[in-house]
């Protein structure tokens, strides 16, 4: 099943707002756009975000416009101090961030796959997320940083990963998961507004999509999650692409009768708890989607969350459906596998409720 | 000498200040008033004094485990470091980051770093910071680290970048002779680490780190090249330390008494005042007079130190994130 249209911002507020449909690379561009010119101190770097240099001249060429084309244009606009290309080089240009954001810059990061966390993840946890705690407050990082995750695009074990609990365990670090274009307007403004070093997480399959975008300026509070479809049988809790996954298990499952809630947790680190319990407590069923790996997961984070505190609203056992405890195969049909698929949940959920 | 009697006093009492307070702490330690693991840079006065010297608080340094030094050079207080060795709330860092990781964000000390070689690009970034707001004239990174931390990617990384953003950048290399208990003539692949800077397209200097003078002048070069907007330098100090790497290390398990005894005879606080008094710059009654200061200071340090508060219950959860609406206390 593919799906073009991706899920619309429901409800409080945005009816009748002035807006229109999107892309969710062009809303990404814009709000990077809107948010350096906001604040002279926000600025990009990364490989290839603008990409090439004239030999003669030294002036950028712009040939690649960041990776998925997500900064084109950019380097034109506020020029090579502001969009700075950066060596191959993660360890050193995440920590010059850090350094710059500890001095009074607000740098935005693009760290190209997400996969490529791990080669700048010591300055990411022993620096960018420990920094304001272990000199005891005395100050602050305000740093912002962004990659490509998922399977489903070909791109195998090194390019594909979802491993979004290894940033969300670490003390310090906020995590965020757009999944279309609307979330991803306010999630990225808030957070480079944010004061702490806050990771988008951007999946691949999301940058395509398009969706109903409000032209106000806004924010999306961190830690906040959203209903993205009222039910009373069951809930679904999805995270990223996974939302959307659960969106559309709930429209095979509605036509069979069975009313599926969904939430799109929008944040992993803080996570919305108060909406996981609400929904919990009304369905007392829940199913929870994710593309990470499941041990020590944030699907098992969730679980165990609902399971301390809404154990006795529980009419079935918690259920993850997430990917295998494997890295991401390149074969089509294995990664297909891979992923969590609407009809995996929608199987969850039957059993489940056959169970009585 | 081409040297103030102002700043020729500031080398002498600030390396009289370093080594003071590094035998106070580590008797301080010993007497279990310390809270943790500590590594007393004593022997190795040099370096950060001759390179602060000529720094502001504009400037920002980036330390080591063994950084104890660098904050006294760049002007922090021995009281509070002695309350943060000690982990009390009146600390440098409300007794939450100990002696590994004292910082003063108001004097342009970005931290000391237990992770060897992790503070690099922190100062590459400060220098980045600089660069975009043009003042480069008045606010430059320096980076202390040691041989060990020359095996590091990360500062390949990081002279890479300050070199081909041409950011205003100095590399001090304090290369000690020794990671833990491992030799530079082991680990290391050169004899002279100044020499890789060749590499990344700066000058590499190779300096005697017992020297506060040697330092004072070459720090002062590479300083001026940084501010004009010349770019990385990179400083190879050979130097010493006088203790093991941790406070209860037994340095001469792997270091023979000849070789520490060769280097105590050329401590750079006796060589400072052979100079000095024979150069007829200062008088040995003045650096007497210092000497006292500092020895009351350290007195009051300790002082102020065991009489400080500890923290309150609640700091265990404060500063993780500046807005944190919704604090996870550990689970019981």
């Amino acid at each position: 099943m593919t799906i073009q249209q991706a899920i619309s911002p429901l409800g409080p507020g945005y009816d009748g707002v002035p807006g229109e449909e999107k892309r969710f690379r062009d809303v990404f561009r814009d709000t990077l756009r809107a948010e350096m010119q906001r604040d002279p101190d926000v600025f990009l770097m990364g490989e290839d975000i603008s990409g090439g240099f004239d030999k003669d001249t030294k002036e950028p060429l712009d040939a690649w416009g960041g990776p998925f084309a997500a900064t084109k244009g950019l380097v034109q606009e506020f020029g090579p101090e502001r969009i700075r290309d950066t060596p191959i080089s993660e360890a050193g240009f995440v920590g010059a961030a850090i350094g710059a954001a500890l001095t009074g810059l607000r740098p935005v990061v693009d760290l190209m796959y997400f996969d490529f966390v791990t080669v700048a993840y010591d300055q990411l946890l022993s620096n960018a997320a420990k920094s304001r705690y272990m000199f005891g407050g005395q100050t602050r990082v305000p740093l912002t940083l962004f990659a490509r995750s998922g399977a489903g695009t070909g791109h195998a074990a090194q390019h594909s990963e979802s491993f979004y609990s290894m940033l969300a365990h670490i003390p310090g670090l906020k995590v965020v998961v757009p999944s279309d274009p609307y979330s991803v307007k306010g999630l990225l403004a808030a957070a480079i507004r944010d004061d702490d070093p806050v990771f988008l997480v951007n999946d691949k399959k999301l940058i395509n999509l398009t969706g109903f975008v409000p032209d106000e300026d806004y924010i999306i509070e961190l830690g906040k999650g959203r209903y993205t479809r009222r039910g009373d049988d069951v809930t679904l809790v999805g995270m990223s692409y996974t939302s959307i996954a659960c969106q559309q298990a709930a429209e095979i499952l509605a036509a069979d009768g069975i009313e599926a809630e969904v939430i799109d947790m929008m944040s992993l680190s803080p996570f919305d708890e108060d909406i996981l319990l609400e929904s919990v407590m009304k369905t007392n069923r829940v199913v929870i989607v994710d593309e990470d790996t499941p041990r020590a997961s944030m699907a098992s984070e969730f679980a165990a969350v609902i399971a301390d505190k809404a154990f006795d609203y529980l009419d079935a056992p918690v259920k993850r459906v997430t990917a295998p405890h494997s890295p991401v195969p390149y074969n089509k049909g294995l990664e297909t596998a891979f992923m969590p698929q609407p009809e995996d949940i929608v199987g969850t959920v039957r059993n489940m409720l056959a169970r009585g | 000498m081409d040297i103030s009697k102002e700043k020729l006093e500031w080398l002498y009492t600030t390396m009289y200040r370093i080594r003071r307070f590094e035998e106070t702490m580590l008797e301080q330690t010993f007497k279990g008033n310390a809270m943790g693991v500590t590594h007393p840079s004593d022997g190795q006065e040099a370096p950060p004094t001759g390179i602060c010297a000529h720094l502001t608080d504009k400037d920002w340094i980036g330390s080591t485990h063994r950084g104890h030094g660098h904050c006294i050079a760049k002007g922090l207080e021995t009281d509070k470091m002695m309350a943060e060795i000690m982990g009390r709330a009146t600390g440098q860092c409300g007794g939450k980051g100990g002696s590994m990781h004292i910082a003063d964000f108001s004097k342009g000390m970005l931290g000391a770093n237990a992770v060897v070689g992790a503070s690099i690009p922190l100062a590459v970034g400060a220098a980045l910071t600089a660069k975009y707001k043009g003042i480069e004239n008045e606010s430059i990174g320096v980076s202390f680290f040691g041989d060990g931390a020359s095996s590091q990617g990360v500062l390949h990384e990081s002279m890479n970048l300050a070199s081909v953003w041409k950011l205003p950048v100095v590399f001090a290399c304090e290369n000690n002779g020794y990671a833990e208990a491992t030799p530079a003539w082991y680990a290391v692949s050169t004899d002279d680490i100044a020499s890789r800077a060749e590499g990344y397209g700066m000058p590499g200097v190779v300096v005697d780190g017992m020297d506060v003078f040697a330092v004072y002048d070459a720090a002062g070069e590479a300083i001026a090249r940084a501010r004009a907007g010349e770019g990385p330098t990179f400083l190879e100090l050979k130097t010493y330390r006088f203790h093991g790497h941790f406070h209860a290390d037994t340095p001469l398990n792997y270091r023979t008494e000849e070789e520490e005894e060769y280097f105590r005879e050329r401590d750079p606080l006796k060589s400072f005042e052979k100079r000095v008094t024979e150069q007829k710059l200062m008088t040995a009654k003045k650096l007497k007079g210092i000497r006292d200061a500092i020895e009351k200071e350290m007195v009051d340090a300790v002082e102020f130190a065991l009489n400080s508060p500890m923290p309150d219950a609640e700091a265990l959860y404060s500063d993780v994130y500046v807005s944190y609406s919704n604090p996870i206390p550990g689970l019981r």
